[in-house]
């Protein structure tokens, strides 16, 4: 049968005890092309993938490889039809060399002994093919991010998939990495891989993808020619409303310092050199810093030593001028200072409470939550919950004694920021708040952040995510290898700029 | 849509509970038919007659007050392990403490001729002292409280018959009478004895069990003590980040399972009802069987409650096997078995719950196509018009 298709997933439906997964989706890949698949979080993105990958069996529905019926039930089946991933988190083995990776699974062997020499001349003929640079002998654990995920790619071609996918790709690499990755992924479509690329990244689907197929809370929402549509049309698509871009904001009246860190060094648990070296900044009233950088370049043990989850090996906090570095968590947070933690599983929520337990989760000591005796002031938790929850909008299914871990991510994060302004903090600690929400809850986050700001706290954003930190602070600090390596103007600098801060391509001395 | 009763925890819990144990006796009765086919049936419903075997009312009672008596402690002991289980920790030490517990109450009692309460202070004090241990171990050095509870478990019943060996009859490996060495350390009845023919071993203890179920519950549920040692439990980085001290926490807790369950000892041995073999080759497995009895009680200090009774109904039941045709170790056997399976509750209720929900899919699925049907049938109508 001639068709256009390499891979075609028809009237997809899965169902989950409670909750229609995928509900009737359609997705046809051609041959040769970038095909993108946007979503919001939750939108069933991922389900449809461990359903092409066998590791789920749909209900209603059916999948075609070049035209003909196939039918996966286990990722073997998968493999088999030549189907690859590139997951988010790299499935390779740290302390093996890049050729040990990518024949792992499928090593030649002659009478049980490896055949690594014939493996290697295929491999480096793969990388000459696609432009994929690489050195075969290197160990993982000390090649950069961007060589990690071509070494993910060779695995693919090594394993002659004719349909490569990959998920949230761009998650961890630099600009400068990004530019480079989309180039490959062209020279891959153009020598007649297919490709799917997993985003909800809209500059980045325009640039690369060839069409681009849309879903919303389980449904299919459409496909559409990239050459044919915007930026706002897709994310109108996607959100299901238009959804503003550039936070509006007044531009800013710093006041006087709040946060004051001077020399902080933090000892890393990973290895051996201090992830953070001294490192010092200030962040003042009424403006908000961004502390940005690559994932791991020491961002989240500075906020552990700063909020007192880590000990410091040295250096000295101040908070409105007292010095904290030795206090207490519950002391710091007395005194003023918030946390919207990195992750709000780990650290932010108790799943198996309430959500109005959570809410309370900062203040349950107080004499307003607890009497004399000891014992819980039931009622007024409950009220200062219903108003929480009606302030901020947090939907939950039954309102203050939902379960958190039965809550959406968006409106879990929303408690959780709802519990650190209400507190009434000087010093607004943010590390990723939109990380993994859809555009509609990152657009309320950002404005509460602005918010705050405007009520003269002070905010200090730990961010990831290049618009985020274009797009919200009043100043960036880059961090690099655990120290800061540029202050730049939001509004003077460029992405290409910052990206050059970020990979250690550039730095200055920064003075506080 | 309508309140389905069977997604209330609380009944949820019972179901479970119940299927446990029937699931528990039917496994017991095919180990039977295995044994011997002929006196199966008879022997499972001896199990669980227990003291009912016996025909005269008075009898019964006095047998009903003896399974009584080896209730509260292991009532005690399941609410050490279900205590220390809502902060998340798993205190297998209590068997342990529970040994430390009877050795300071019959030591003080026999070699001291302390009263009873100061006796059950200091075994108290004692199972606190092993809880800390553990939890210093845990929390400062992250040693498992499993691992450090198992040796503790050993260590402690050495010593147990080390130190009792002193207070021992001179032609047995068992304590002295208790009775007649030091009455003042007996449990007062208070006058529950009389209610179970005049069963001397009844009294205070069963009541104060029960009064201490009771006030874990509270303390958990009500109080914020309660509220941050469950935070602990369930999310220790959570409880970190807010800034509860739970390293504190994890040491209290421990210490106070730890308290609970040699409370229990004490409650037992007062009553005069065993003494102590010091002979003794492991530690009395009432600390083991906790686990068992917090879990069938759905892990709610009141389950636990009807939970230990049901342990120790069948477990002295087992005894009224008939011998002729099982060997003695049988009715140990059928107990254990019962009691393993005992261990299921959160597996069955994950597994009601799972059913629950496919049922309510389906049901939806179904309406869903109804009443699509119907807008089908109506447009039809339409167009015939």
């Amino acid at each position: 049968m001639d068709t256009p298709y390499a891979i075609e997933m028809l009237h997809i439906t899965k169902r989950f005890p409670g909750i229609i997964a995928n509900d009737d989706i359609t997705l046809q890949v051609k041959k040769g092309e970038i095909h993108a698949l946007l979503g919001e979080n939750g939108a069933g993105k991922s389900t449809l993938m461990s359903v092409l990958f066998g590791l789920y069996q749909p209900e209603e529905g059916t999948i075609k490889k070049d035209g003909a019926e196939v039918s996966i039930k286990d990722p073997n089946d998968a493999n088999a039809l030549g189907i690859g991933m590139v997951h988010q988190h790299f499935k390779l083995v740290e302390c093996f060399s890049v050729l040990d990776n990518i024949i792992m699974g499928v090593e030649p062997t002659k009478h049980g002994f490896l055949q690594k020499r014939e493996a290697r001349q295929r491999v480096l003929a793969l990388s000459e093919k696609y432009g994929l640079k690489v050195d075969p002998d290197a160990l993982i654990e000390d090649i950069t991010v961007g060589m990690q995920q071509r070494t993910e790619i060779l695995k693919m071609l090594y394993r002659d998939n004719e349909i490569l996918i990959f998920d949230e790709p761009t998650a961890v690499l630099t600009p400068q990495e990004i530019d480079e990755l989309m180039e490959i992924m062209r020279h891959l479509a153009s020598e007649g891989k297919s490709i799917l690329f997993i985003s909800h990244k809209l500059n980045e689907i325009m640039a690369v993808a060839d069409r681009c197929t849309v879903l919303r809370k389980g449904r299919y929402v459409g496909t559409v020619e990239t050459k044919d549509t915007t930026m706002e049309q897709l994310s109108a698509m996607m959100v299901g409303r238009s959804v503003n871009f550039h936070v509006e904001k007044k531009s800013a009246a710093p006041g006087d310092v709040v946060l004051d860190v001077e020399h902080m060094t933090v000892a890393s648990k990973a290895h051996k050199n201090n992830a953070v070296k001294d490192v010092s900044l200030r962040v003042h009233r009424g403006e908000i810093v961004c502390l940005a950088g690559i994932d791991g370049n020491g961002q989240t043990e500075f906020v552990y030593g700063l909020t007192g989850l880590e000990p410091l090996s040295a250096g000295k906090i101040s908070l409105c001028g007292k010095d904290i570095t030795h206090a207490s968590i519950r002391r710091r947070n007395v005194m003023g200072m918030s946390h919207i933690p990195e992750d709000r599983h780990k650290h932010g929520l108790v799943l198996d409470y309430t959500l109005e337990d959570n809410l309370v989760l900062q203040r349950y000591f107080e004499p307003e939550f607890t009497d004399k005796a000891g014992f819980l002031r039931r009622d007024n938790i409950r009220k200062y919950a219903e108003k929480l929850i009606e302030q901020y909008d947090v939907r939950s299914g039954q309102g203050p004694v939902t379960i958190a871990r039965s809550m959406s991510g968006g409106n879990q994060q929303k408690a959780i920021v709802a519990r650190e302004i209400d507190k009434d903090p000087e010093l607004l600690v943010a590390v990723q708040p939109t990380r993994g929400l859809d555009v509609g809850a990152i657009e309320y986050i950002h404005k509460q952040l602005v918010a705050e700001r405007d009520k003269g706290k002070a905010v200090l954003l730990v961010s990831l995510e290049l618009d985020e930190v274009m797009d919200v602070p009043d100043r960036i600090l880059v961090m690099y290898e655990g120290e800061i390596v540029g202050e730049l103007d939001p509004k003077t600098t460029t992405q290409e700029e910052l990206g050059l801060y970020m990979a250690g391509a550039k730095r200055d001395e920064v003075t506080v | 849509m309508k309140k389905n009763i069977l997604k209330n925890s609380g009944v949820q819990s019972l179901l479970a509970s119940l299927a446990c144990v029937v699931l528990g006796m039917f496994i017991g009765y095919i180990v039977l038919l295995f044994i011997n086919p002929d006196g199966a049936g008879e022997a499972i419903a001896t199990v669980m007659k227990n003291f009912l075997t016996y025909s005269r009312a008075d009898t019964q009672a006095k047998y009903l007050g003896n399974t009584l008596v080896k209730t509260a402690p292991l009532l005690m002991c399941a609410l050490a392990i279900l205590f220390a289980y809502k902060v998340g920790l798993f205190n297998i030490g209590a068997a342990g403490q529970y040994c430390a517990g009877a050795a300071l109450s019959l030591y003080a009692a026999l070699a001291w001729g302390w009263s009873w309460l100061p006796c059950m202070l200091l075994a108290m004090a004692g199972g606190a002292l092993l809880g800390t241990v553990s939890g210093l171990l845990k929390s400062y050095c992250n040693v498992n409280e499993v691992i450090s509870g198992i040796m503790l478990n050993w260590i402690v019943l050495y010593l147990t018959n080390m130190l009792l060996t002193n207070v021992k009859e001179v032609a047995s490996p068992y304590t002295v009478v208790l009775a007649d060495t030091n009455p003042r350390a007996l449990l007062p009845s208070l006058g529950l004895g009389a209610l179970f023919n005049d069963n001397k071993y009844v009294g205070l203890a069963l009541p104060l069990s029960v009064v201490i179920a009771v006030l874990v519950w509270v303390v958990l549920e009500k109080t914020r003590f309660g509220y941050e040692l469950r935070a602990t439990g369930n999310n220790k980085n959570a409880a970190k980040y807010c800034g509860m001290a739970e390293k504190r926490n994890i040491i209290l807790t421990l210490a106070i399972s730890g308290a609970l369950a040699a409370l229990g000892a004490s409650m037992f041995y007062l009553t005069g009802y065993e003494q102590w073999q010091c002979t003794a080759s492991s530690v009395p497995g009432m600390g083991f069987s906790g686990i068992a009895a917090a879990f069938l009680g759905g892990l709610h200090p009141i389950g636990t409650i009807l939970a230990s009774f049901f342990i120790q109904h069948i477990t002295a039941g087992g005894a009224y096997v008939d011998k002729t045709m099982y060997c003695a170790q049988i009715s140990d056997l059928i107990a254990a078995v019962i009691i393993y399976l005992c261990g299921f509750v959160l597996f069955m209720k994950y597994a009601m719950n799972r059913a629950i929900d496919r049922r309510e899919e389906r049901a939806i699925h179904k309406a869903k196509e109804r009443s699509a049907a119907q807008a089908d049938a109506s447009d039809e109508k339409g167009g015939d018009r």
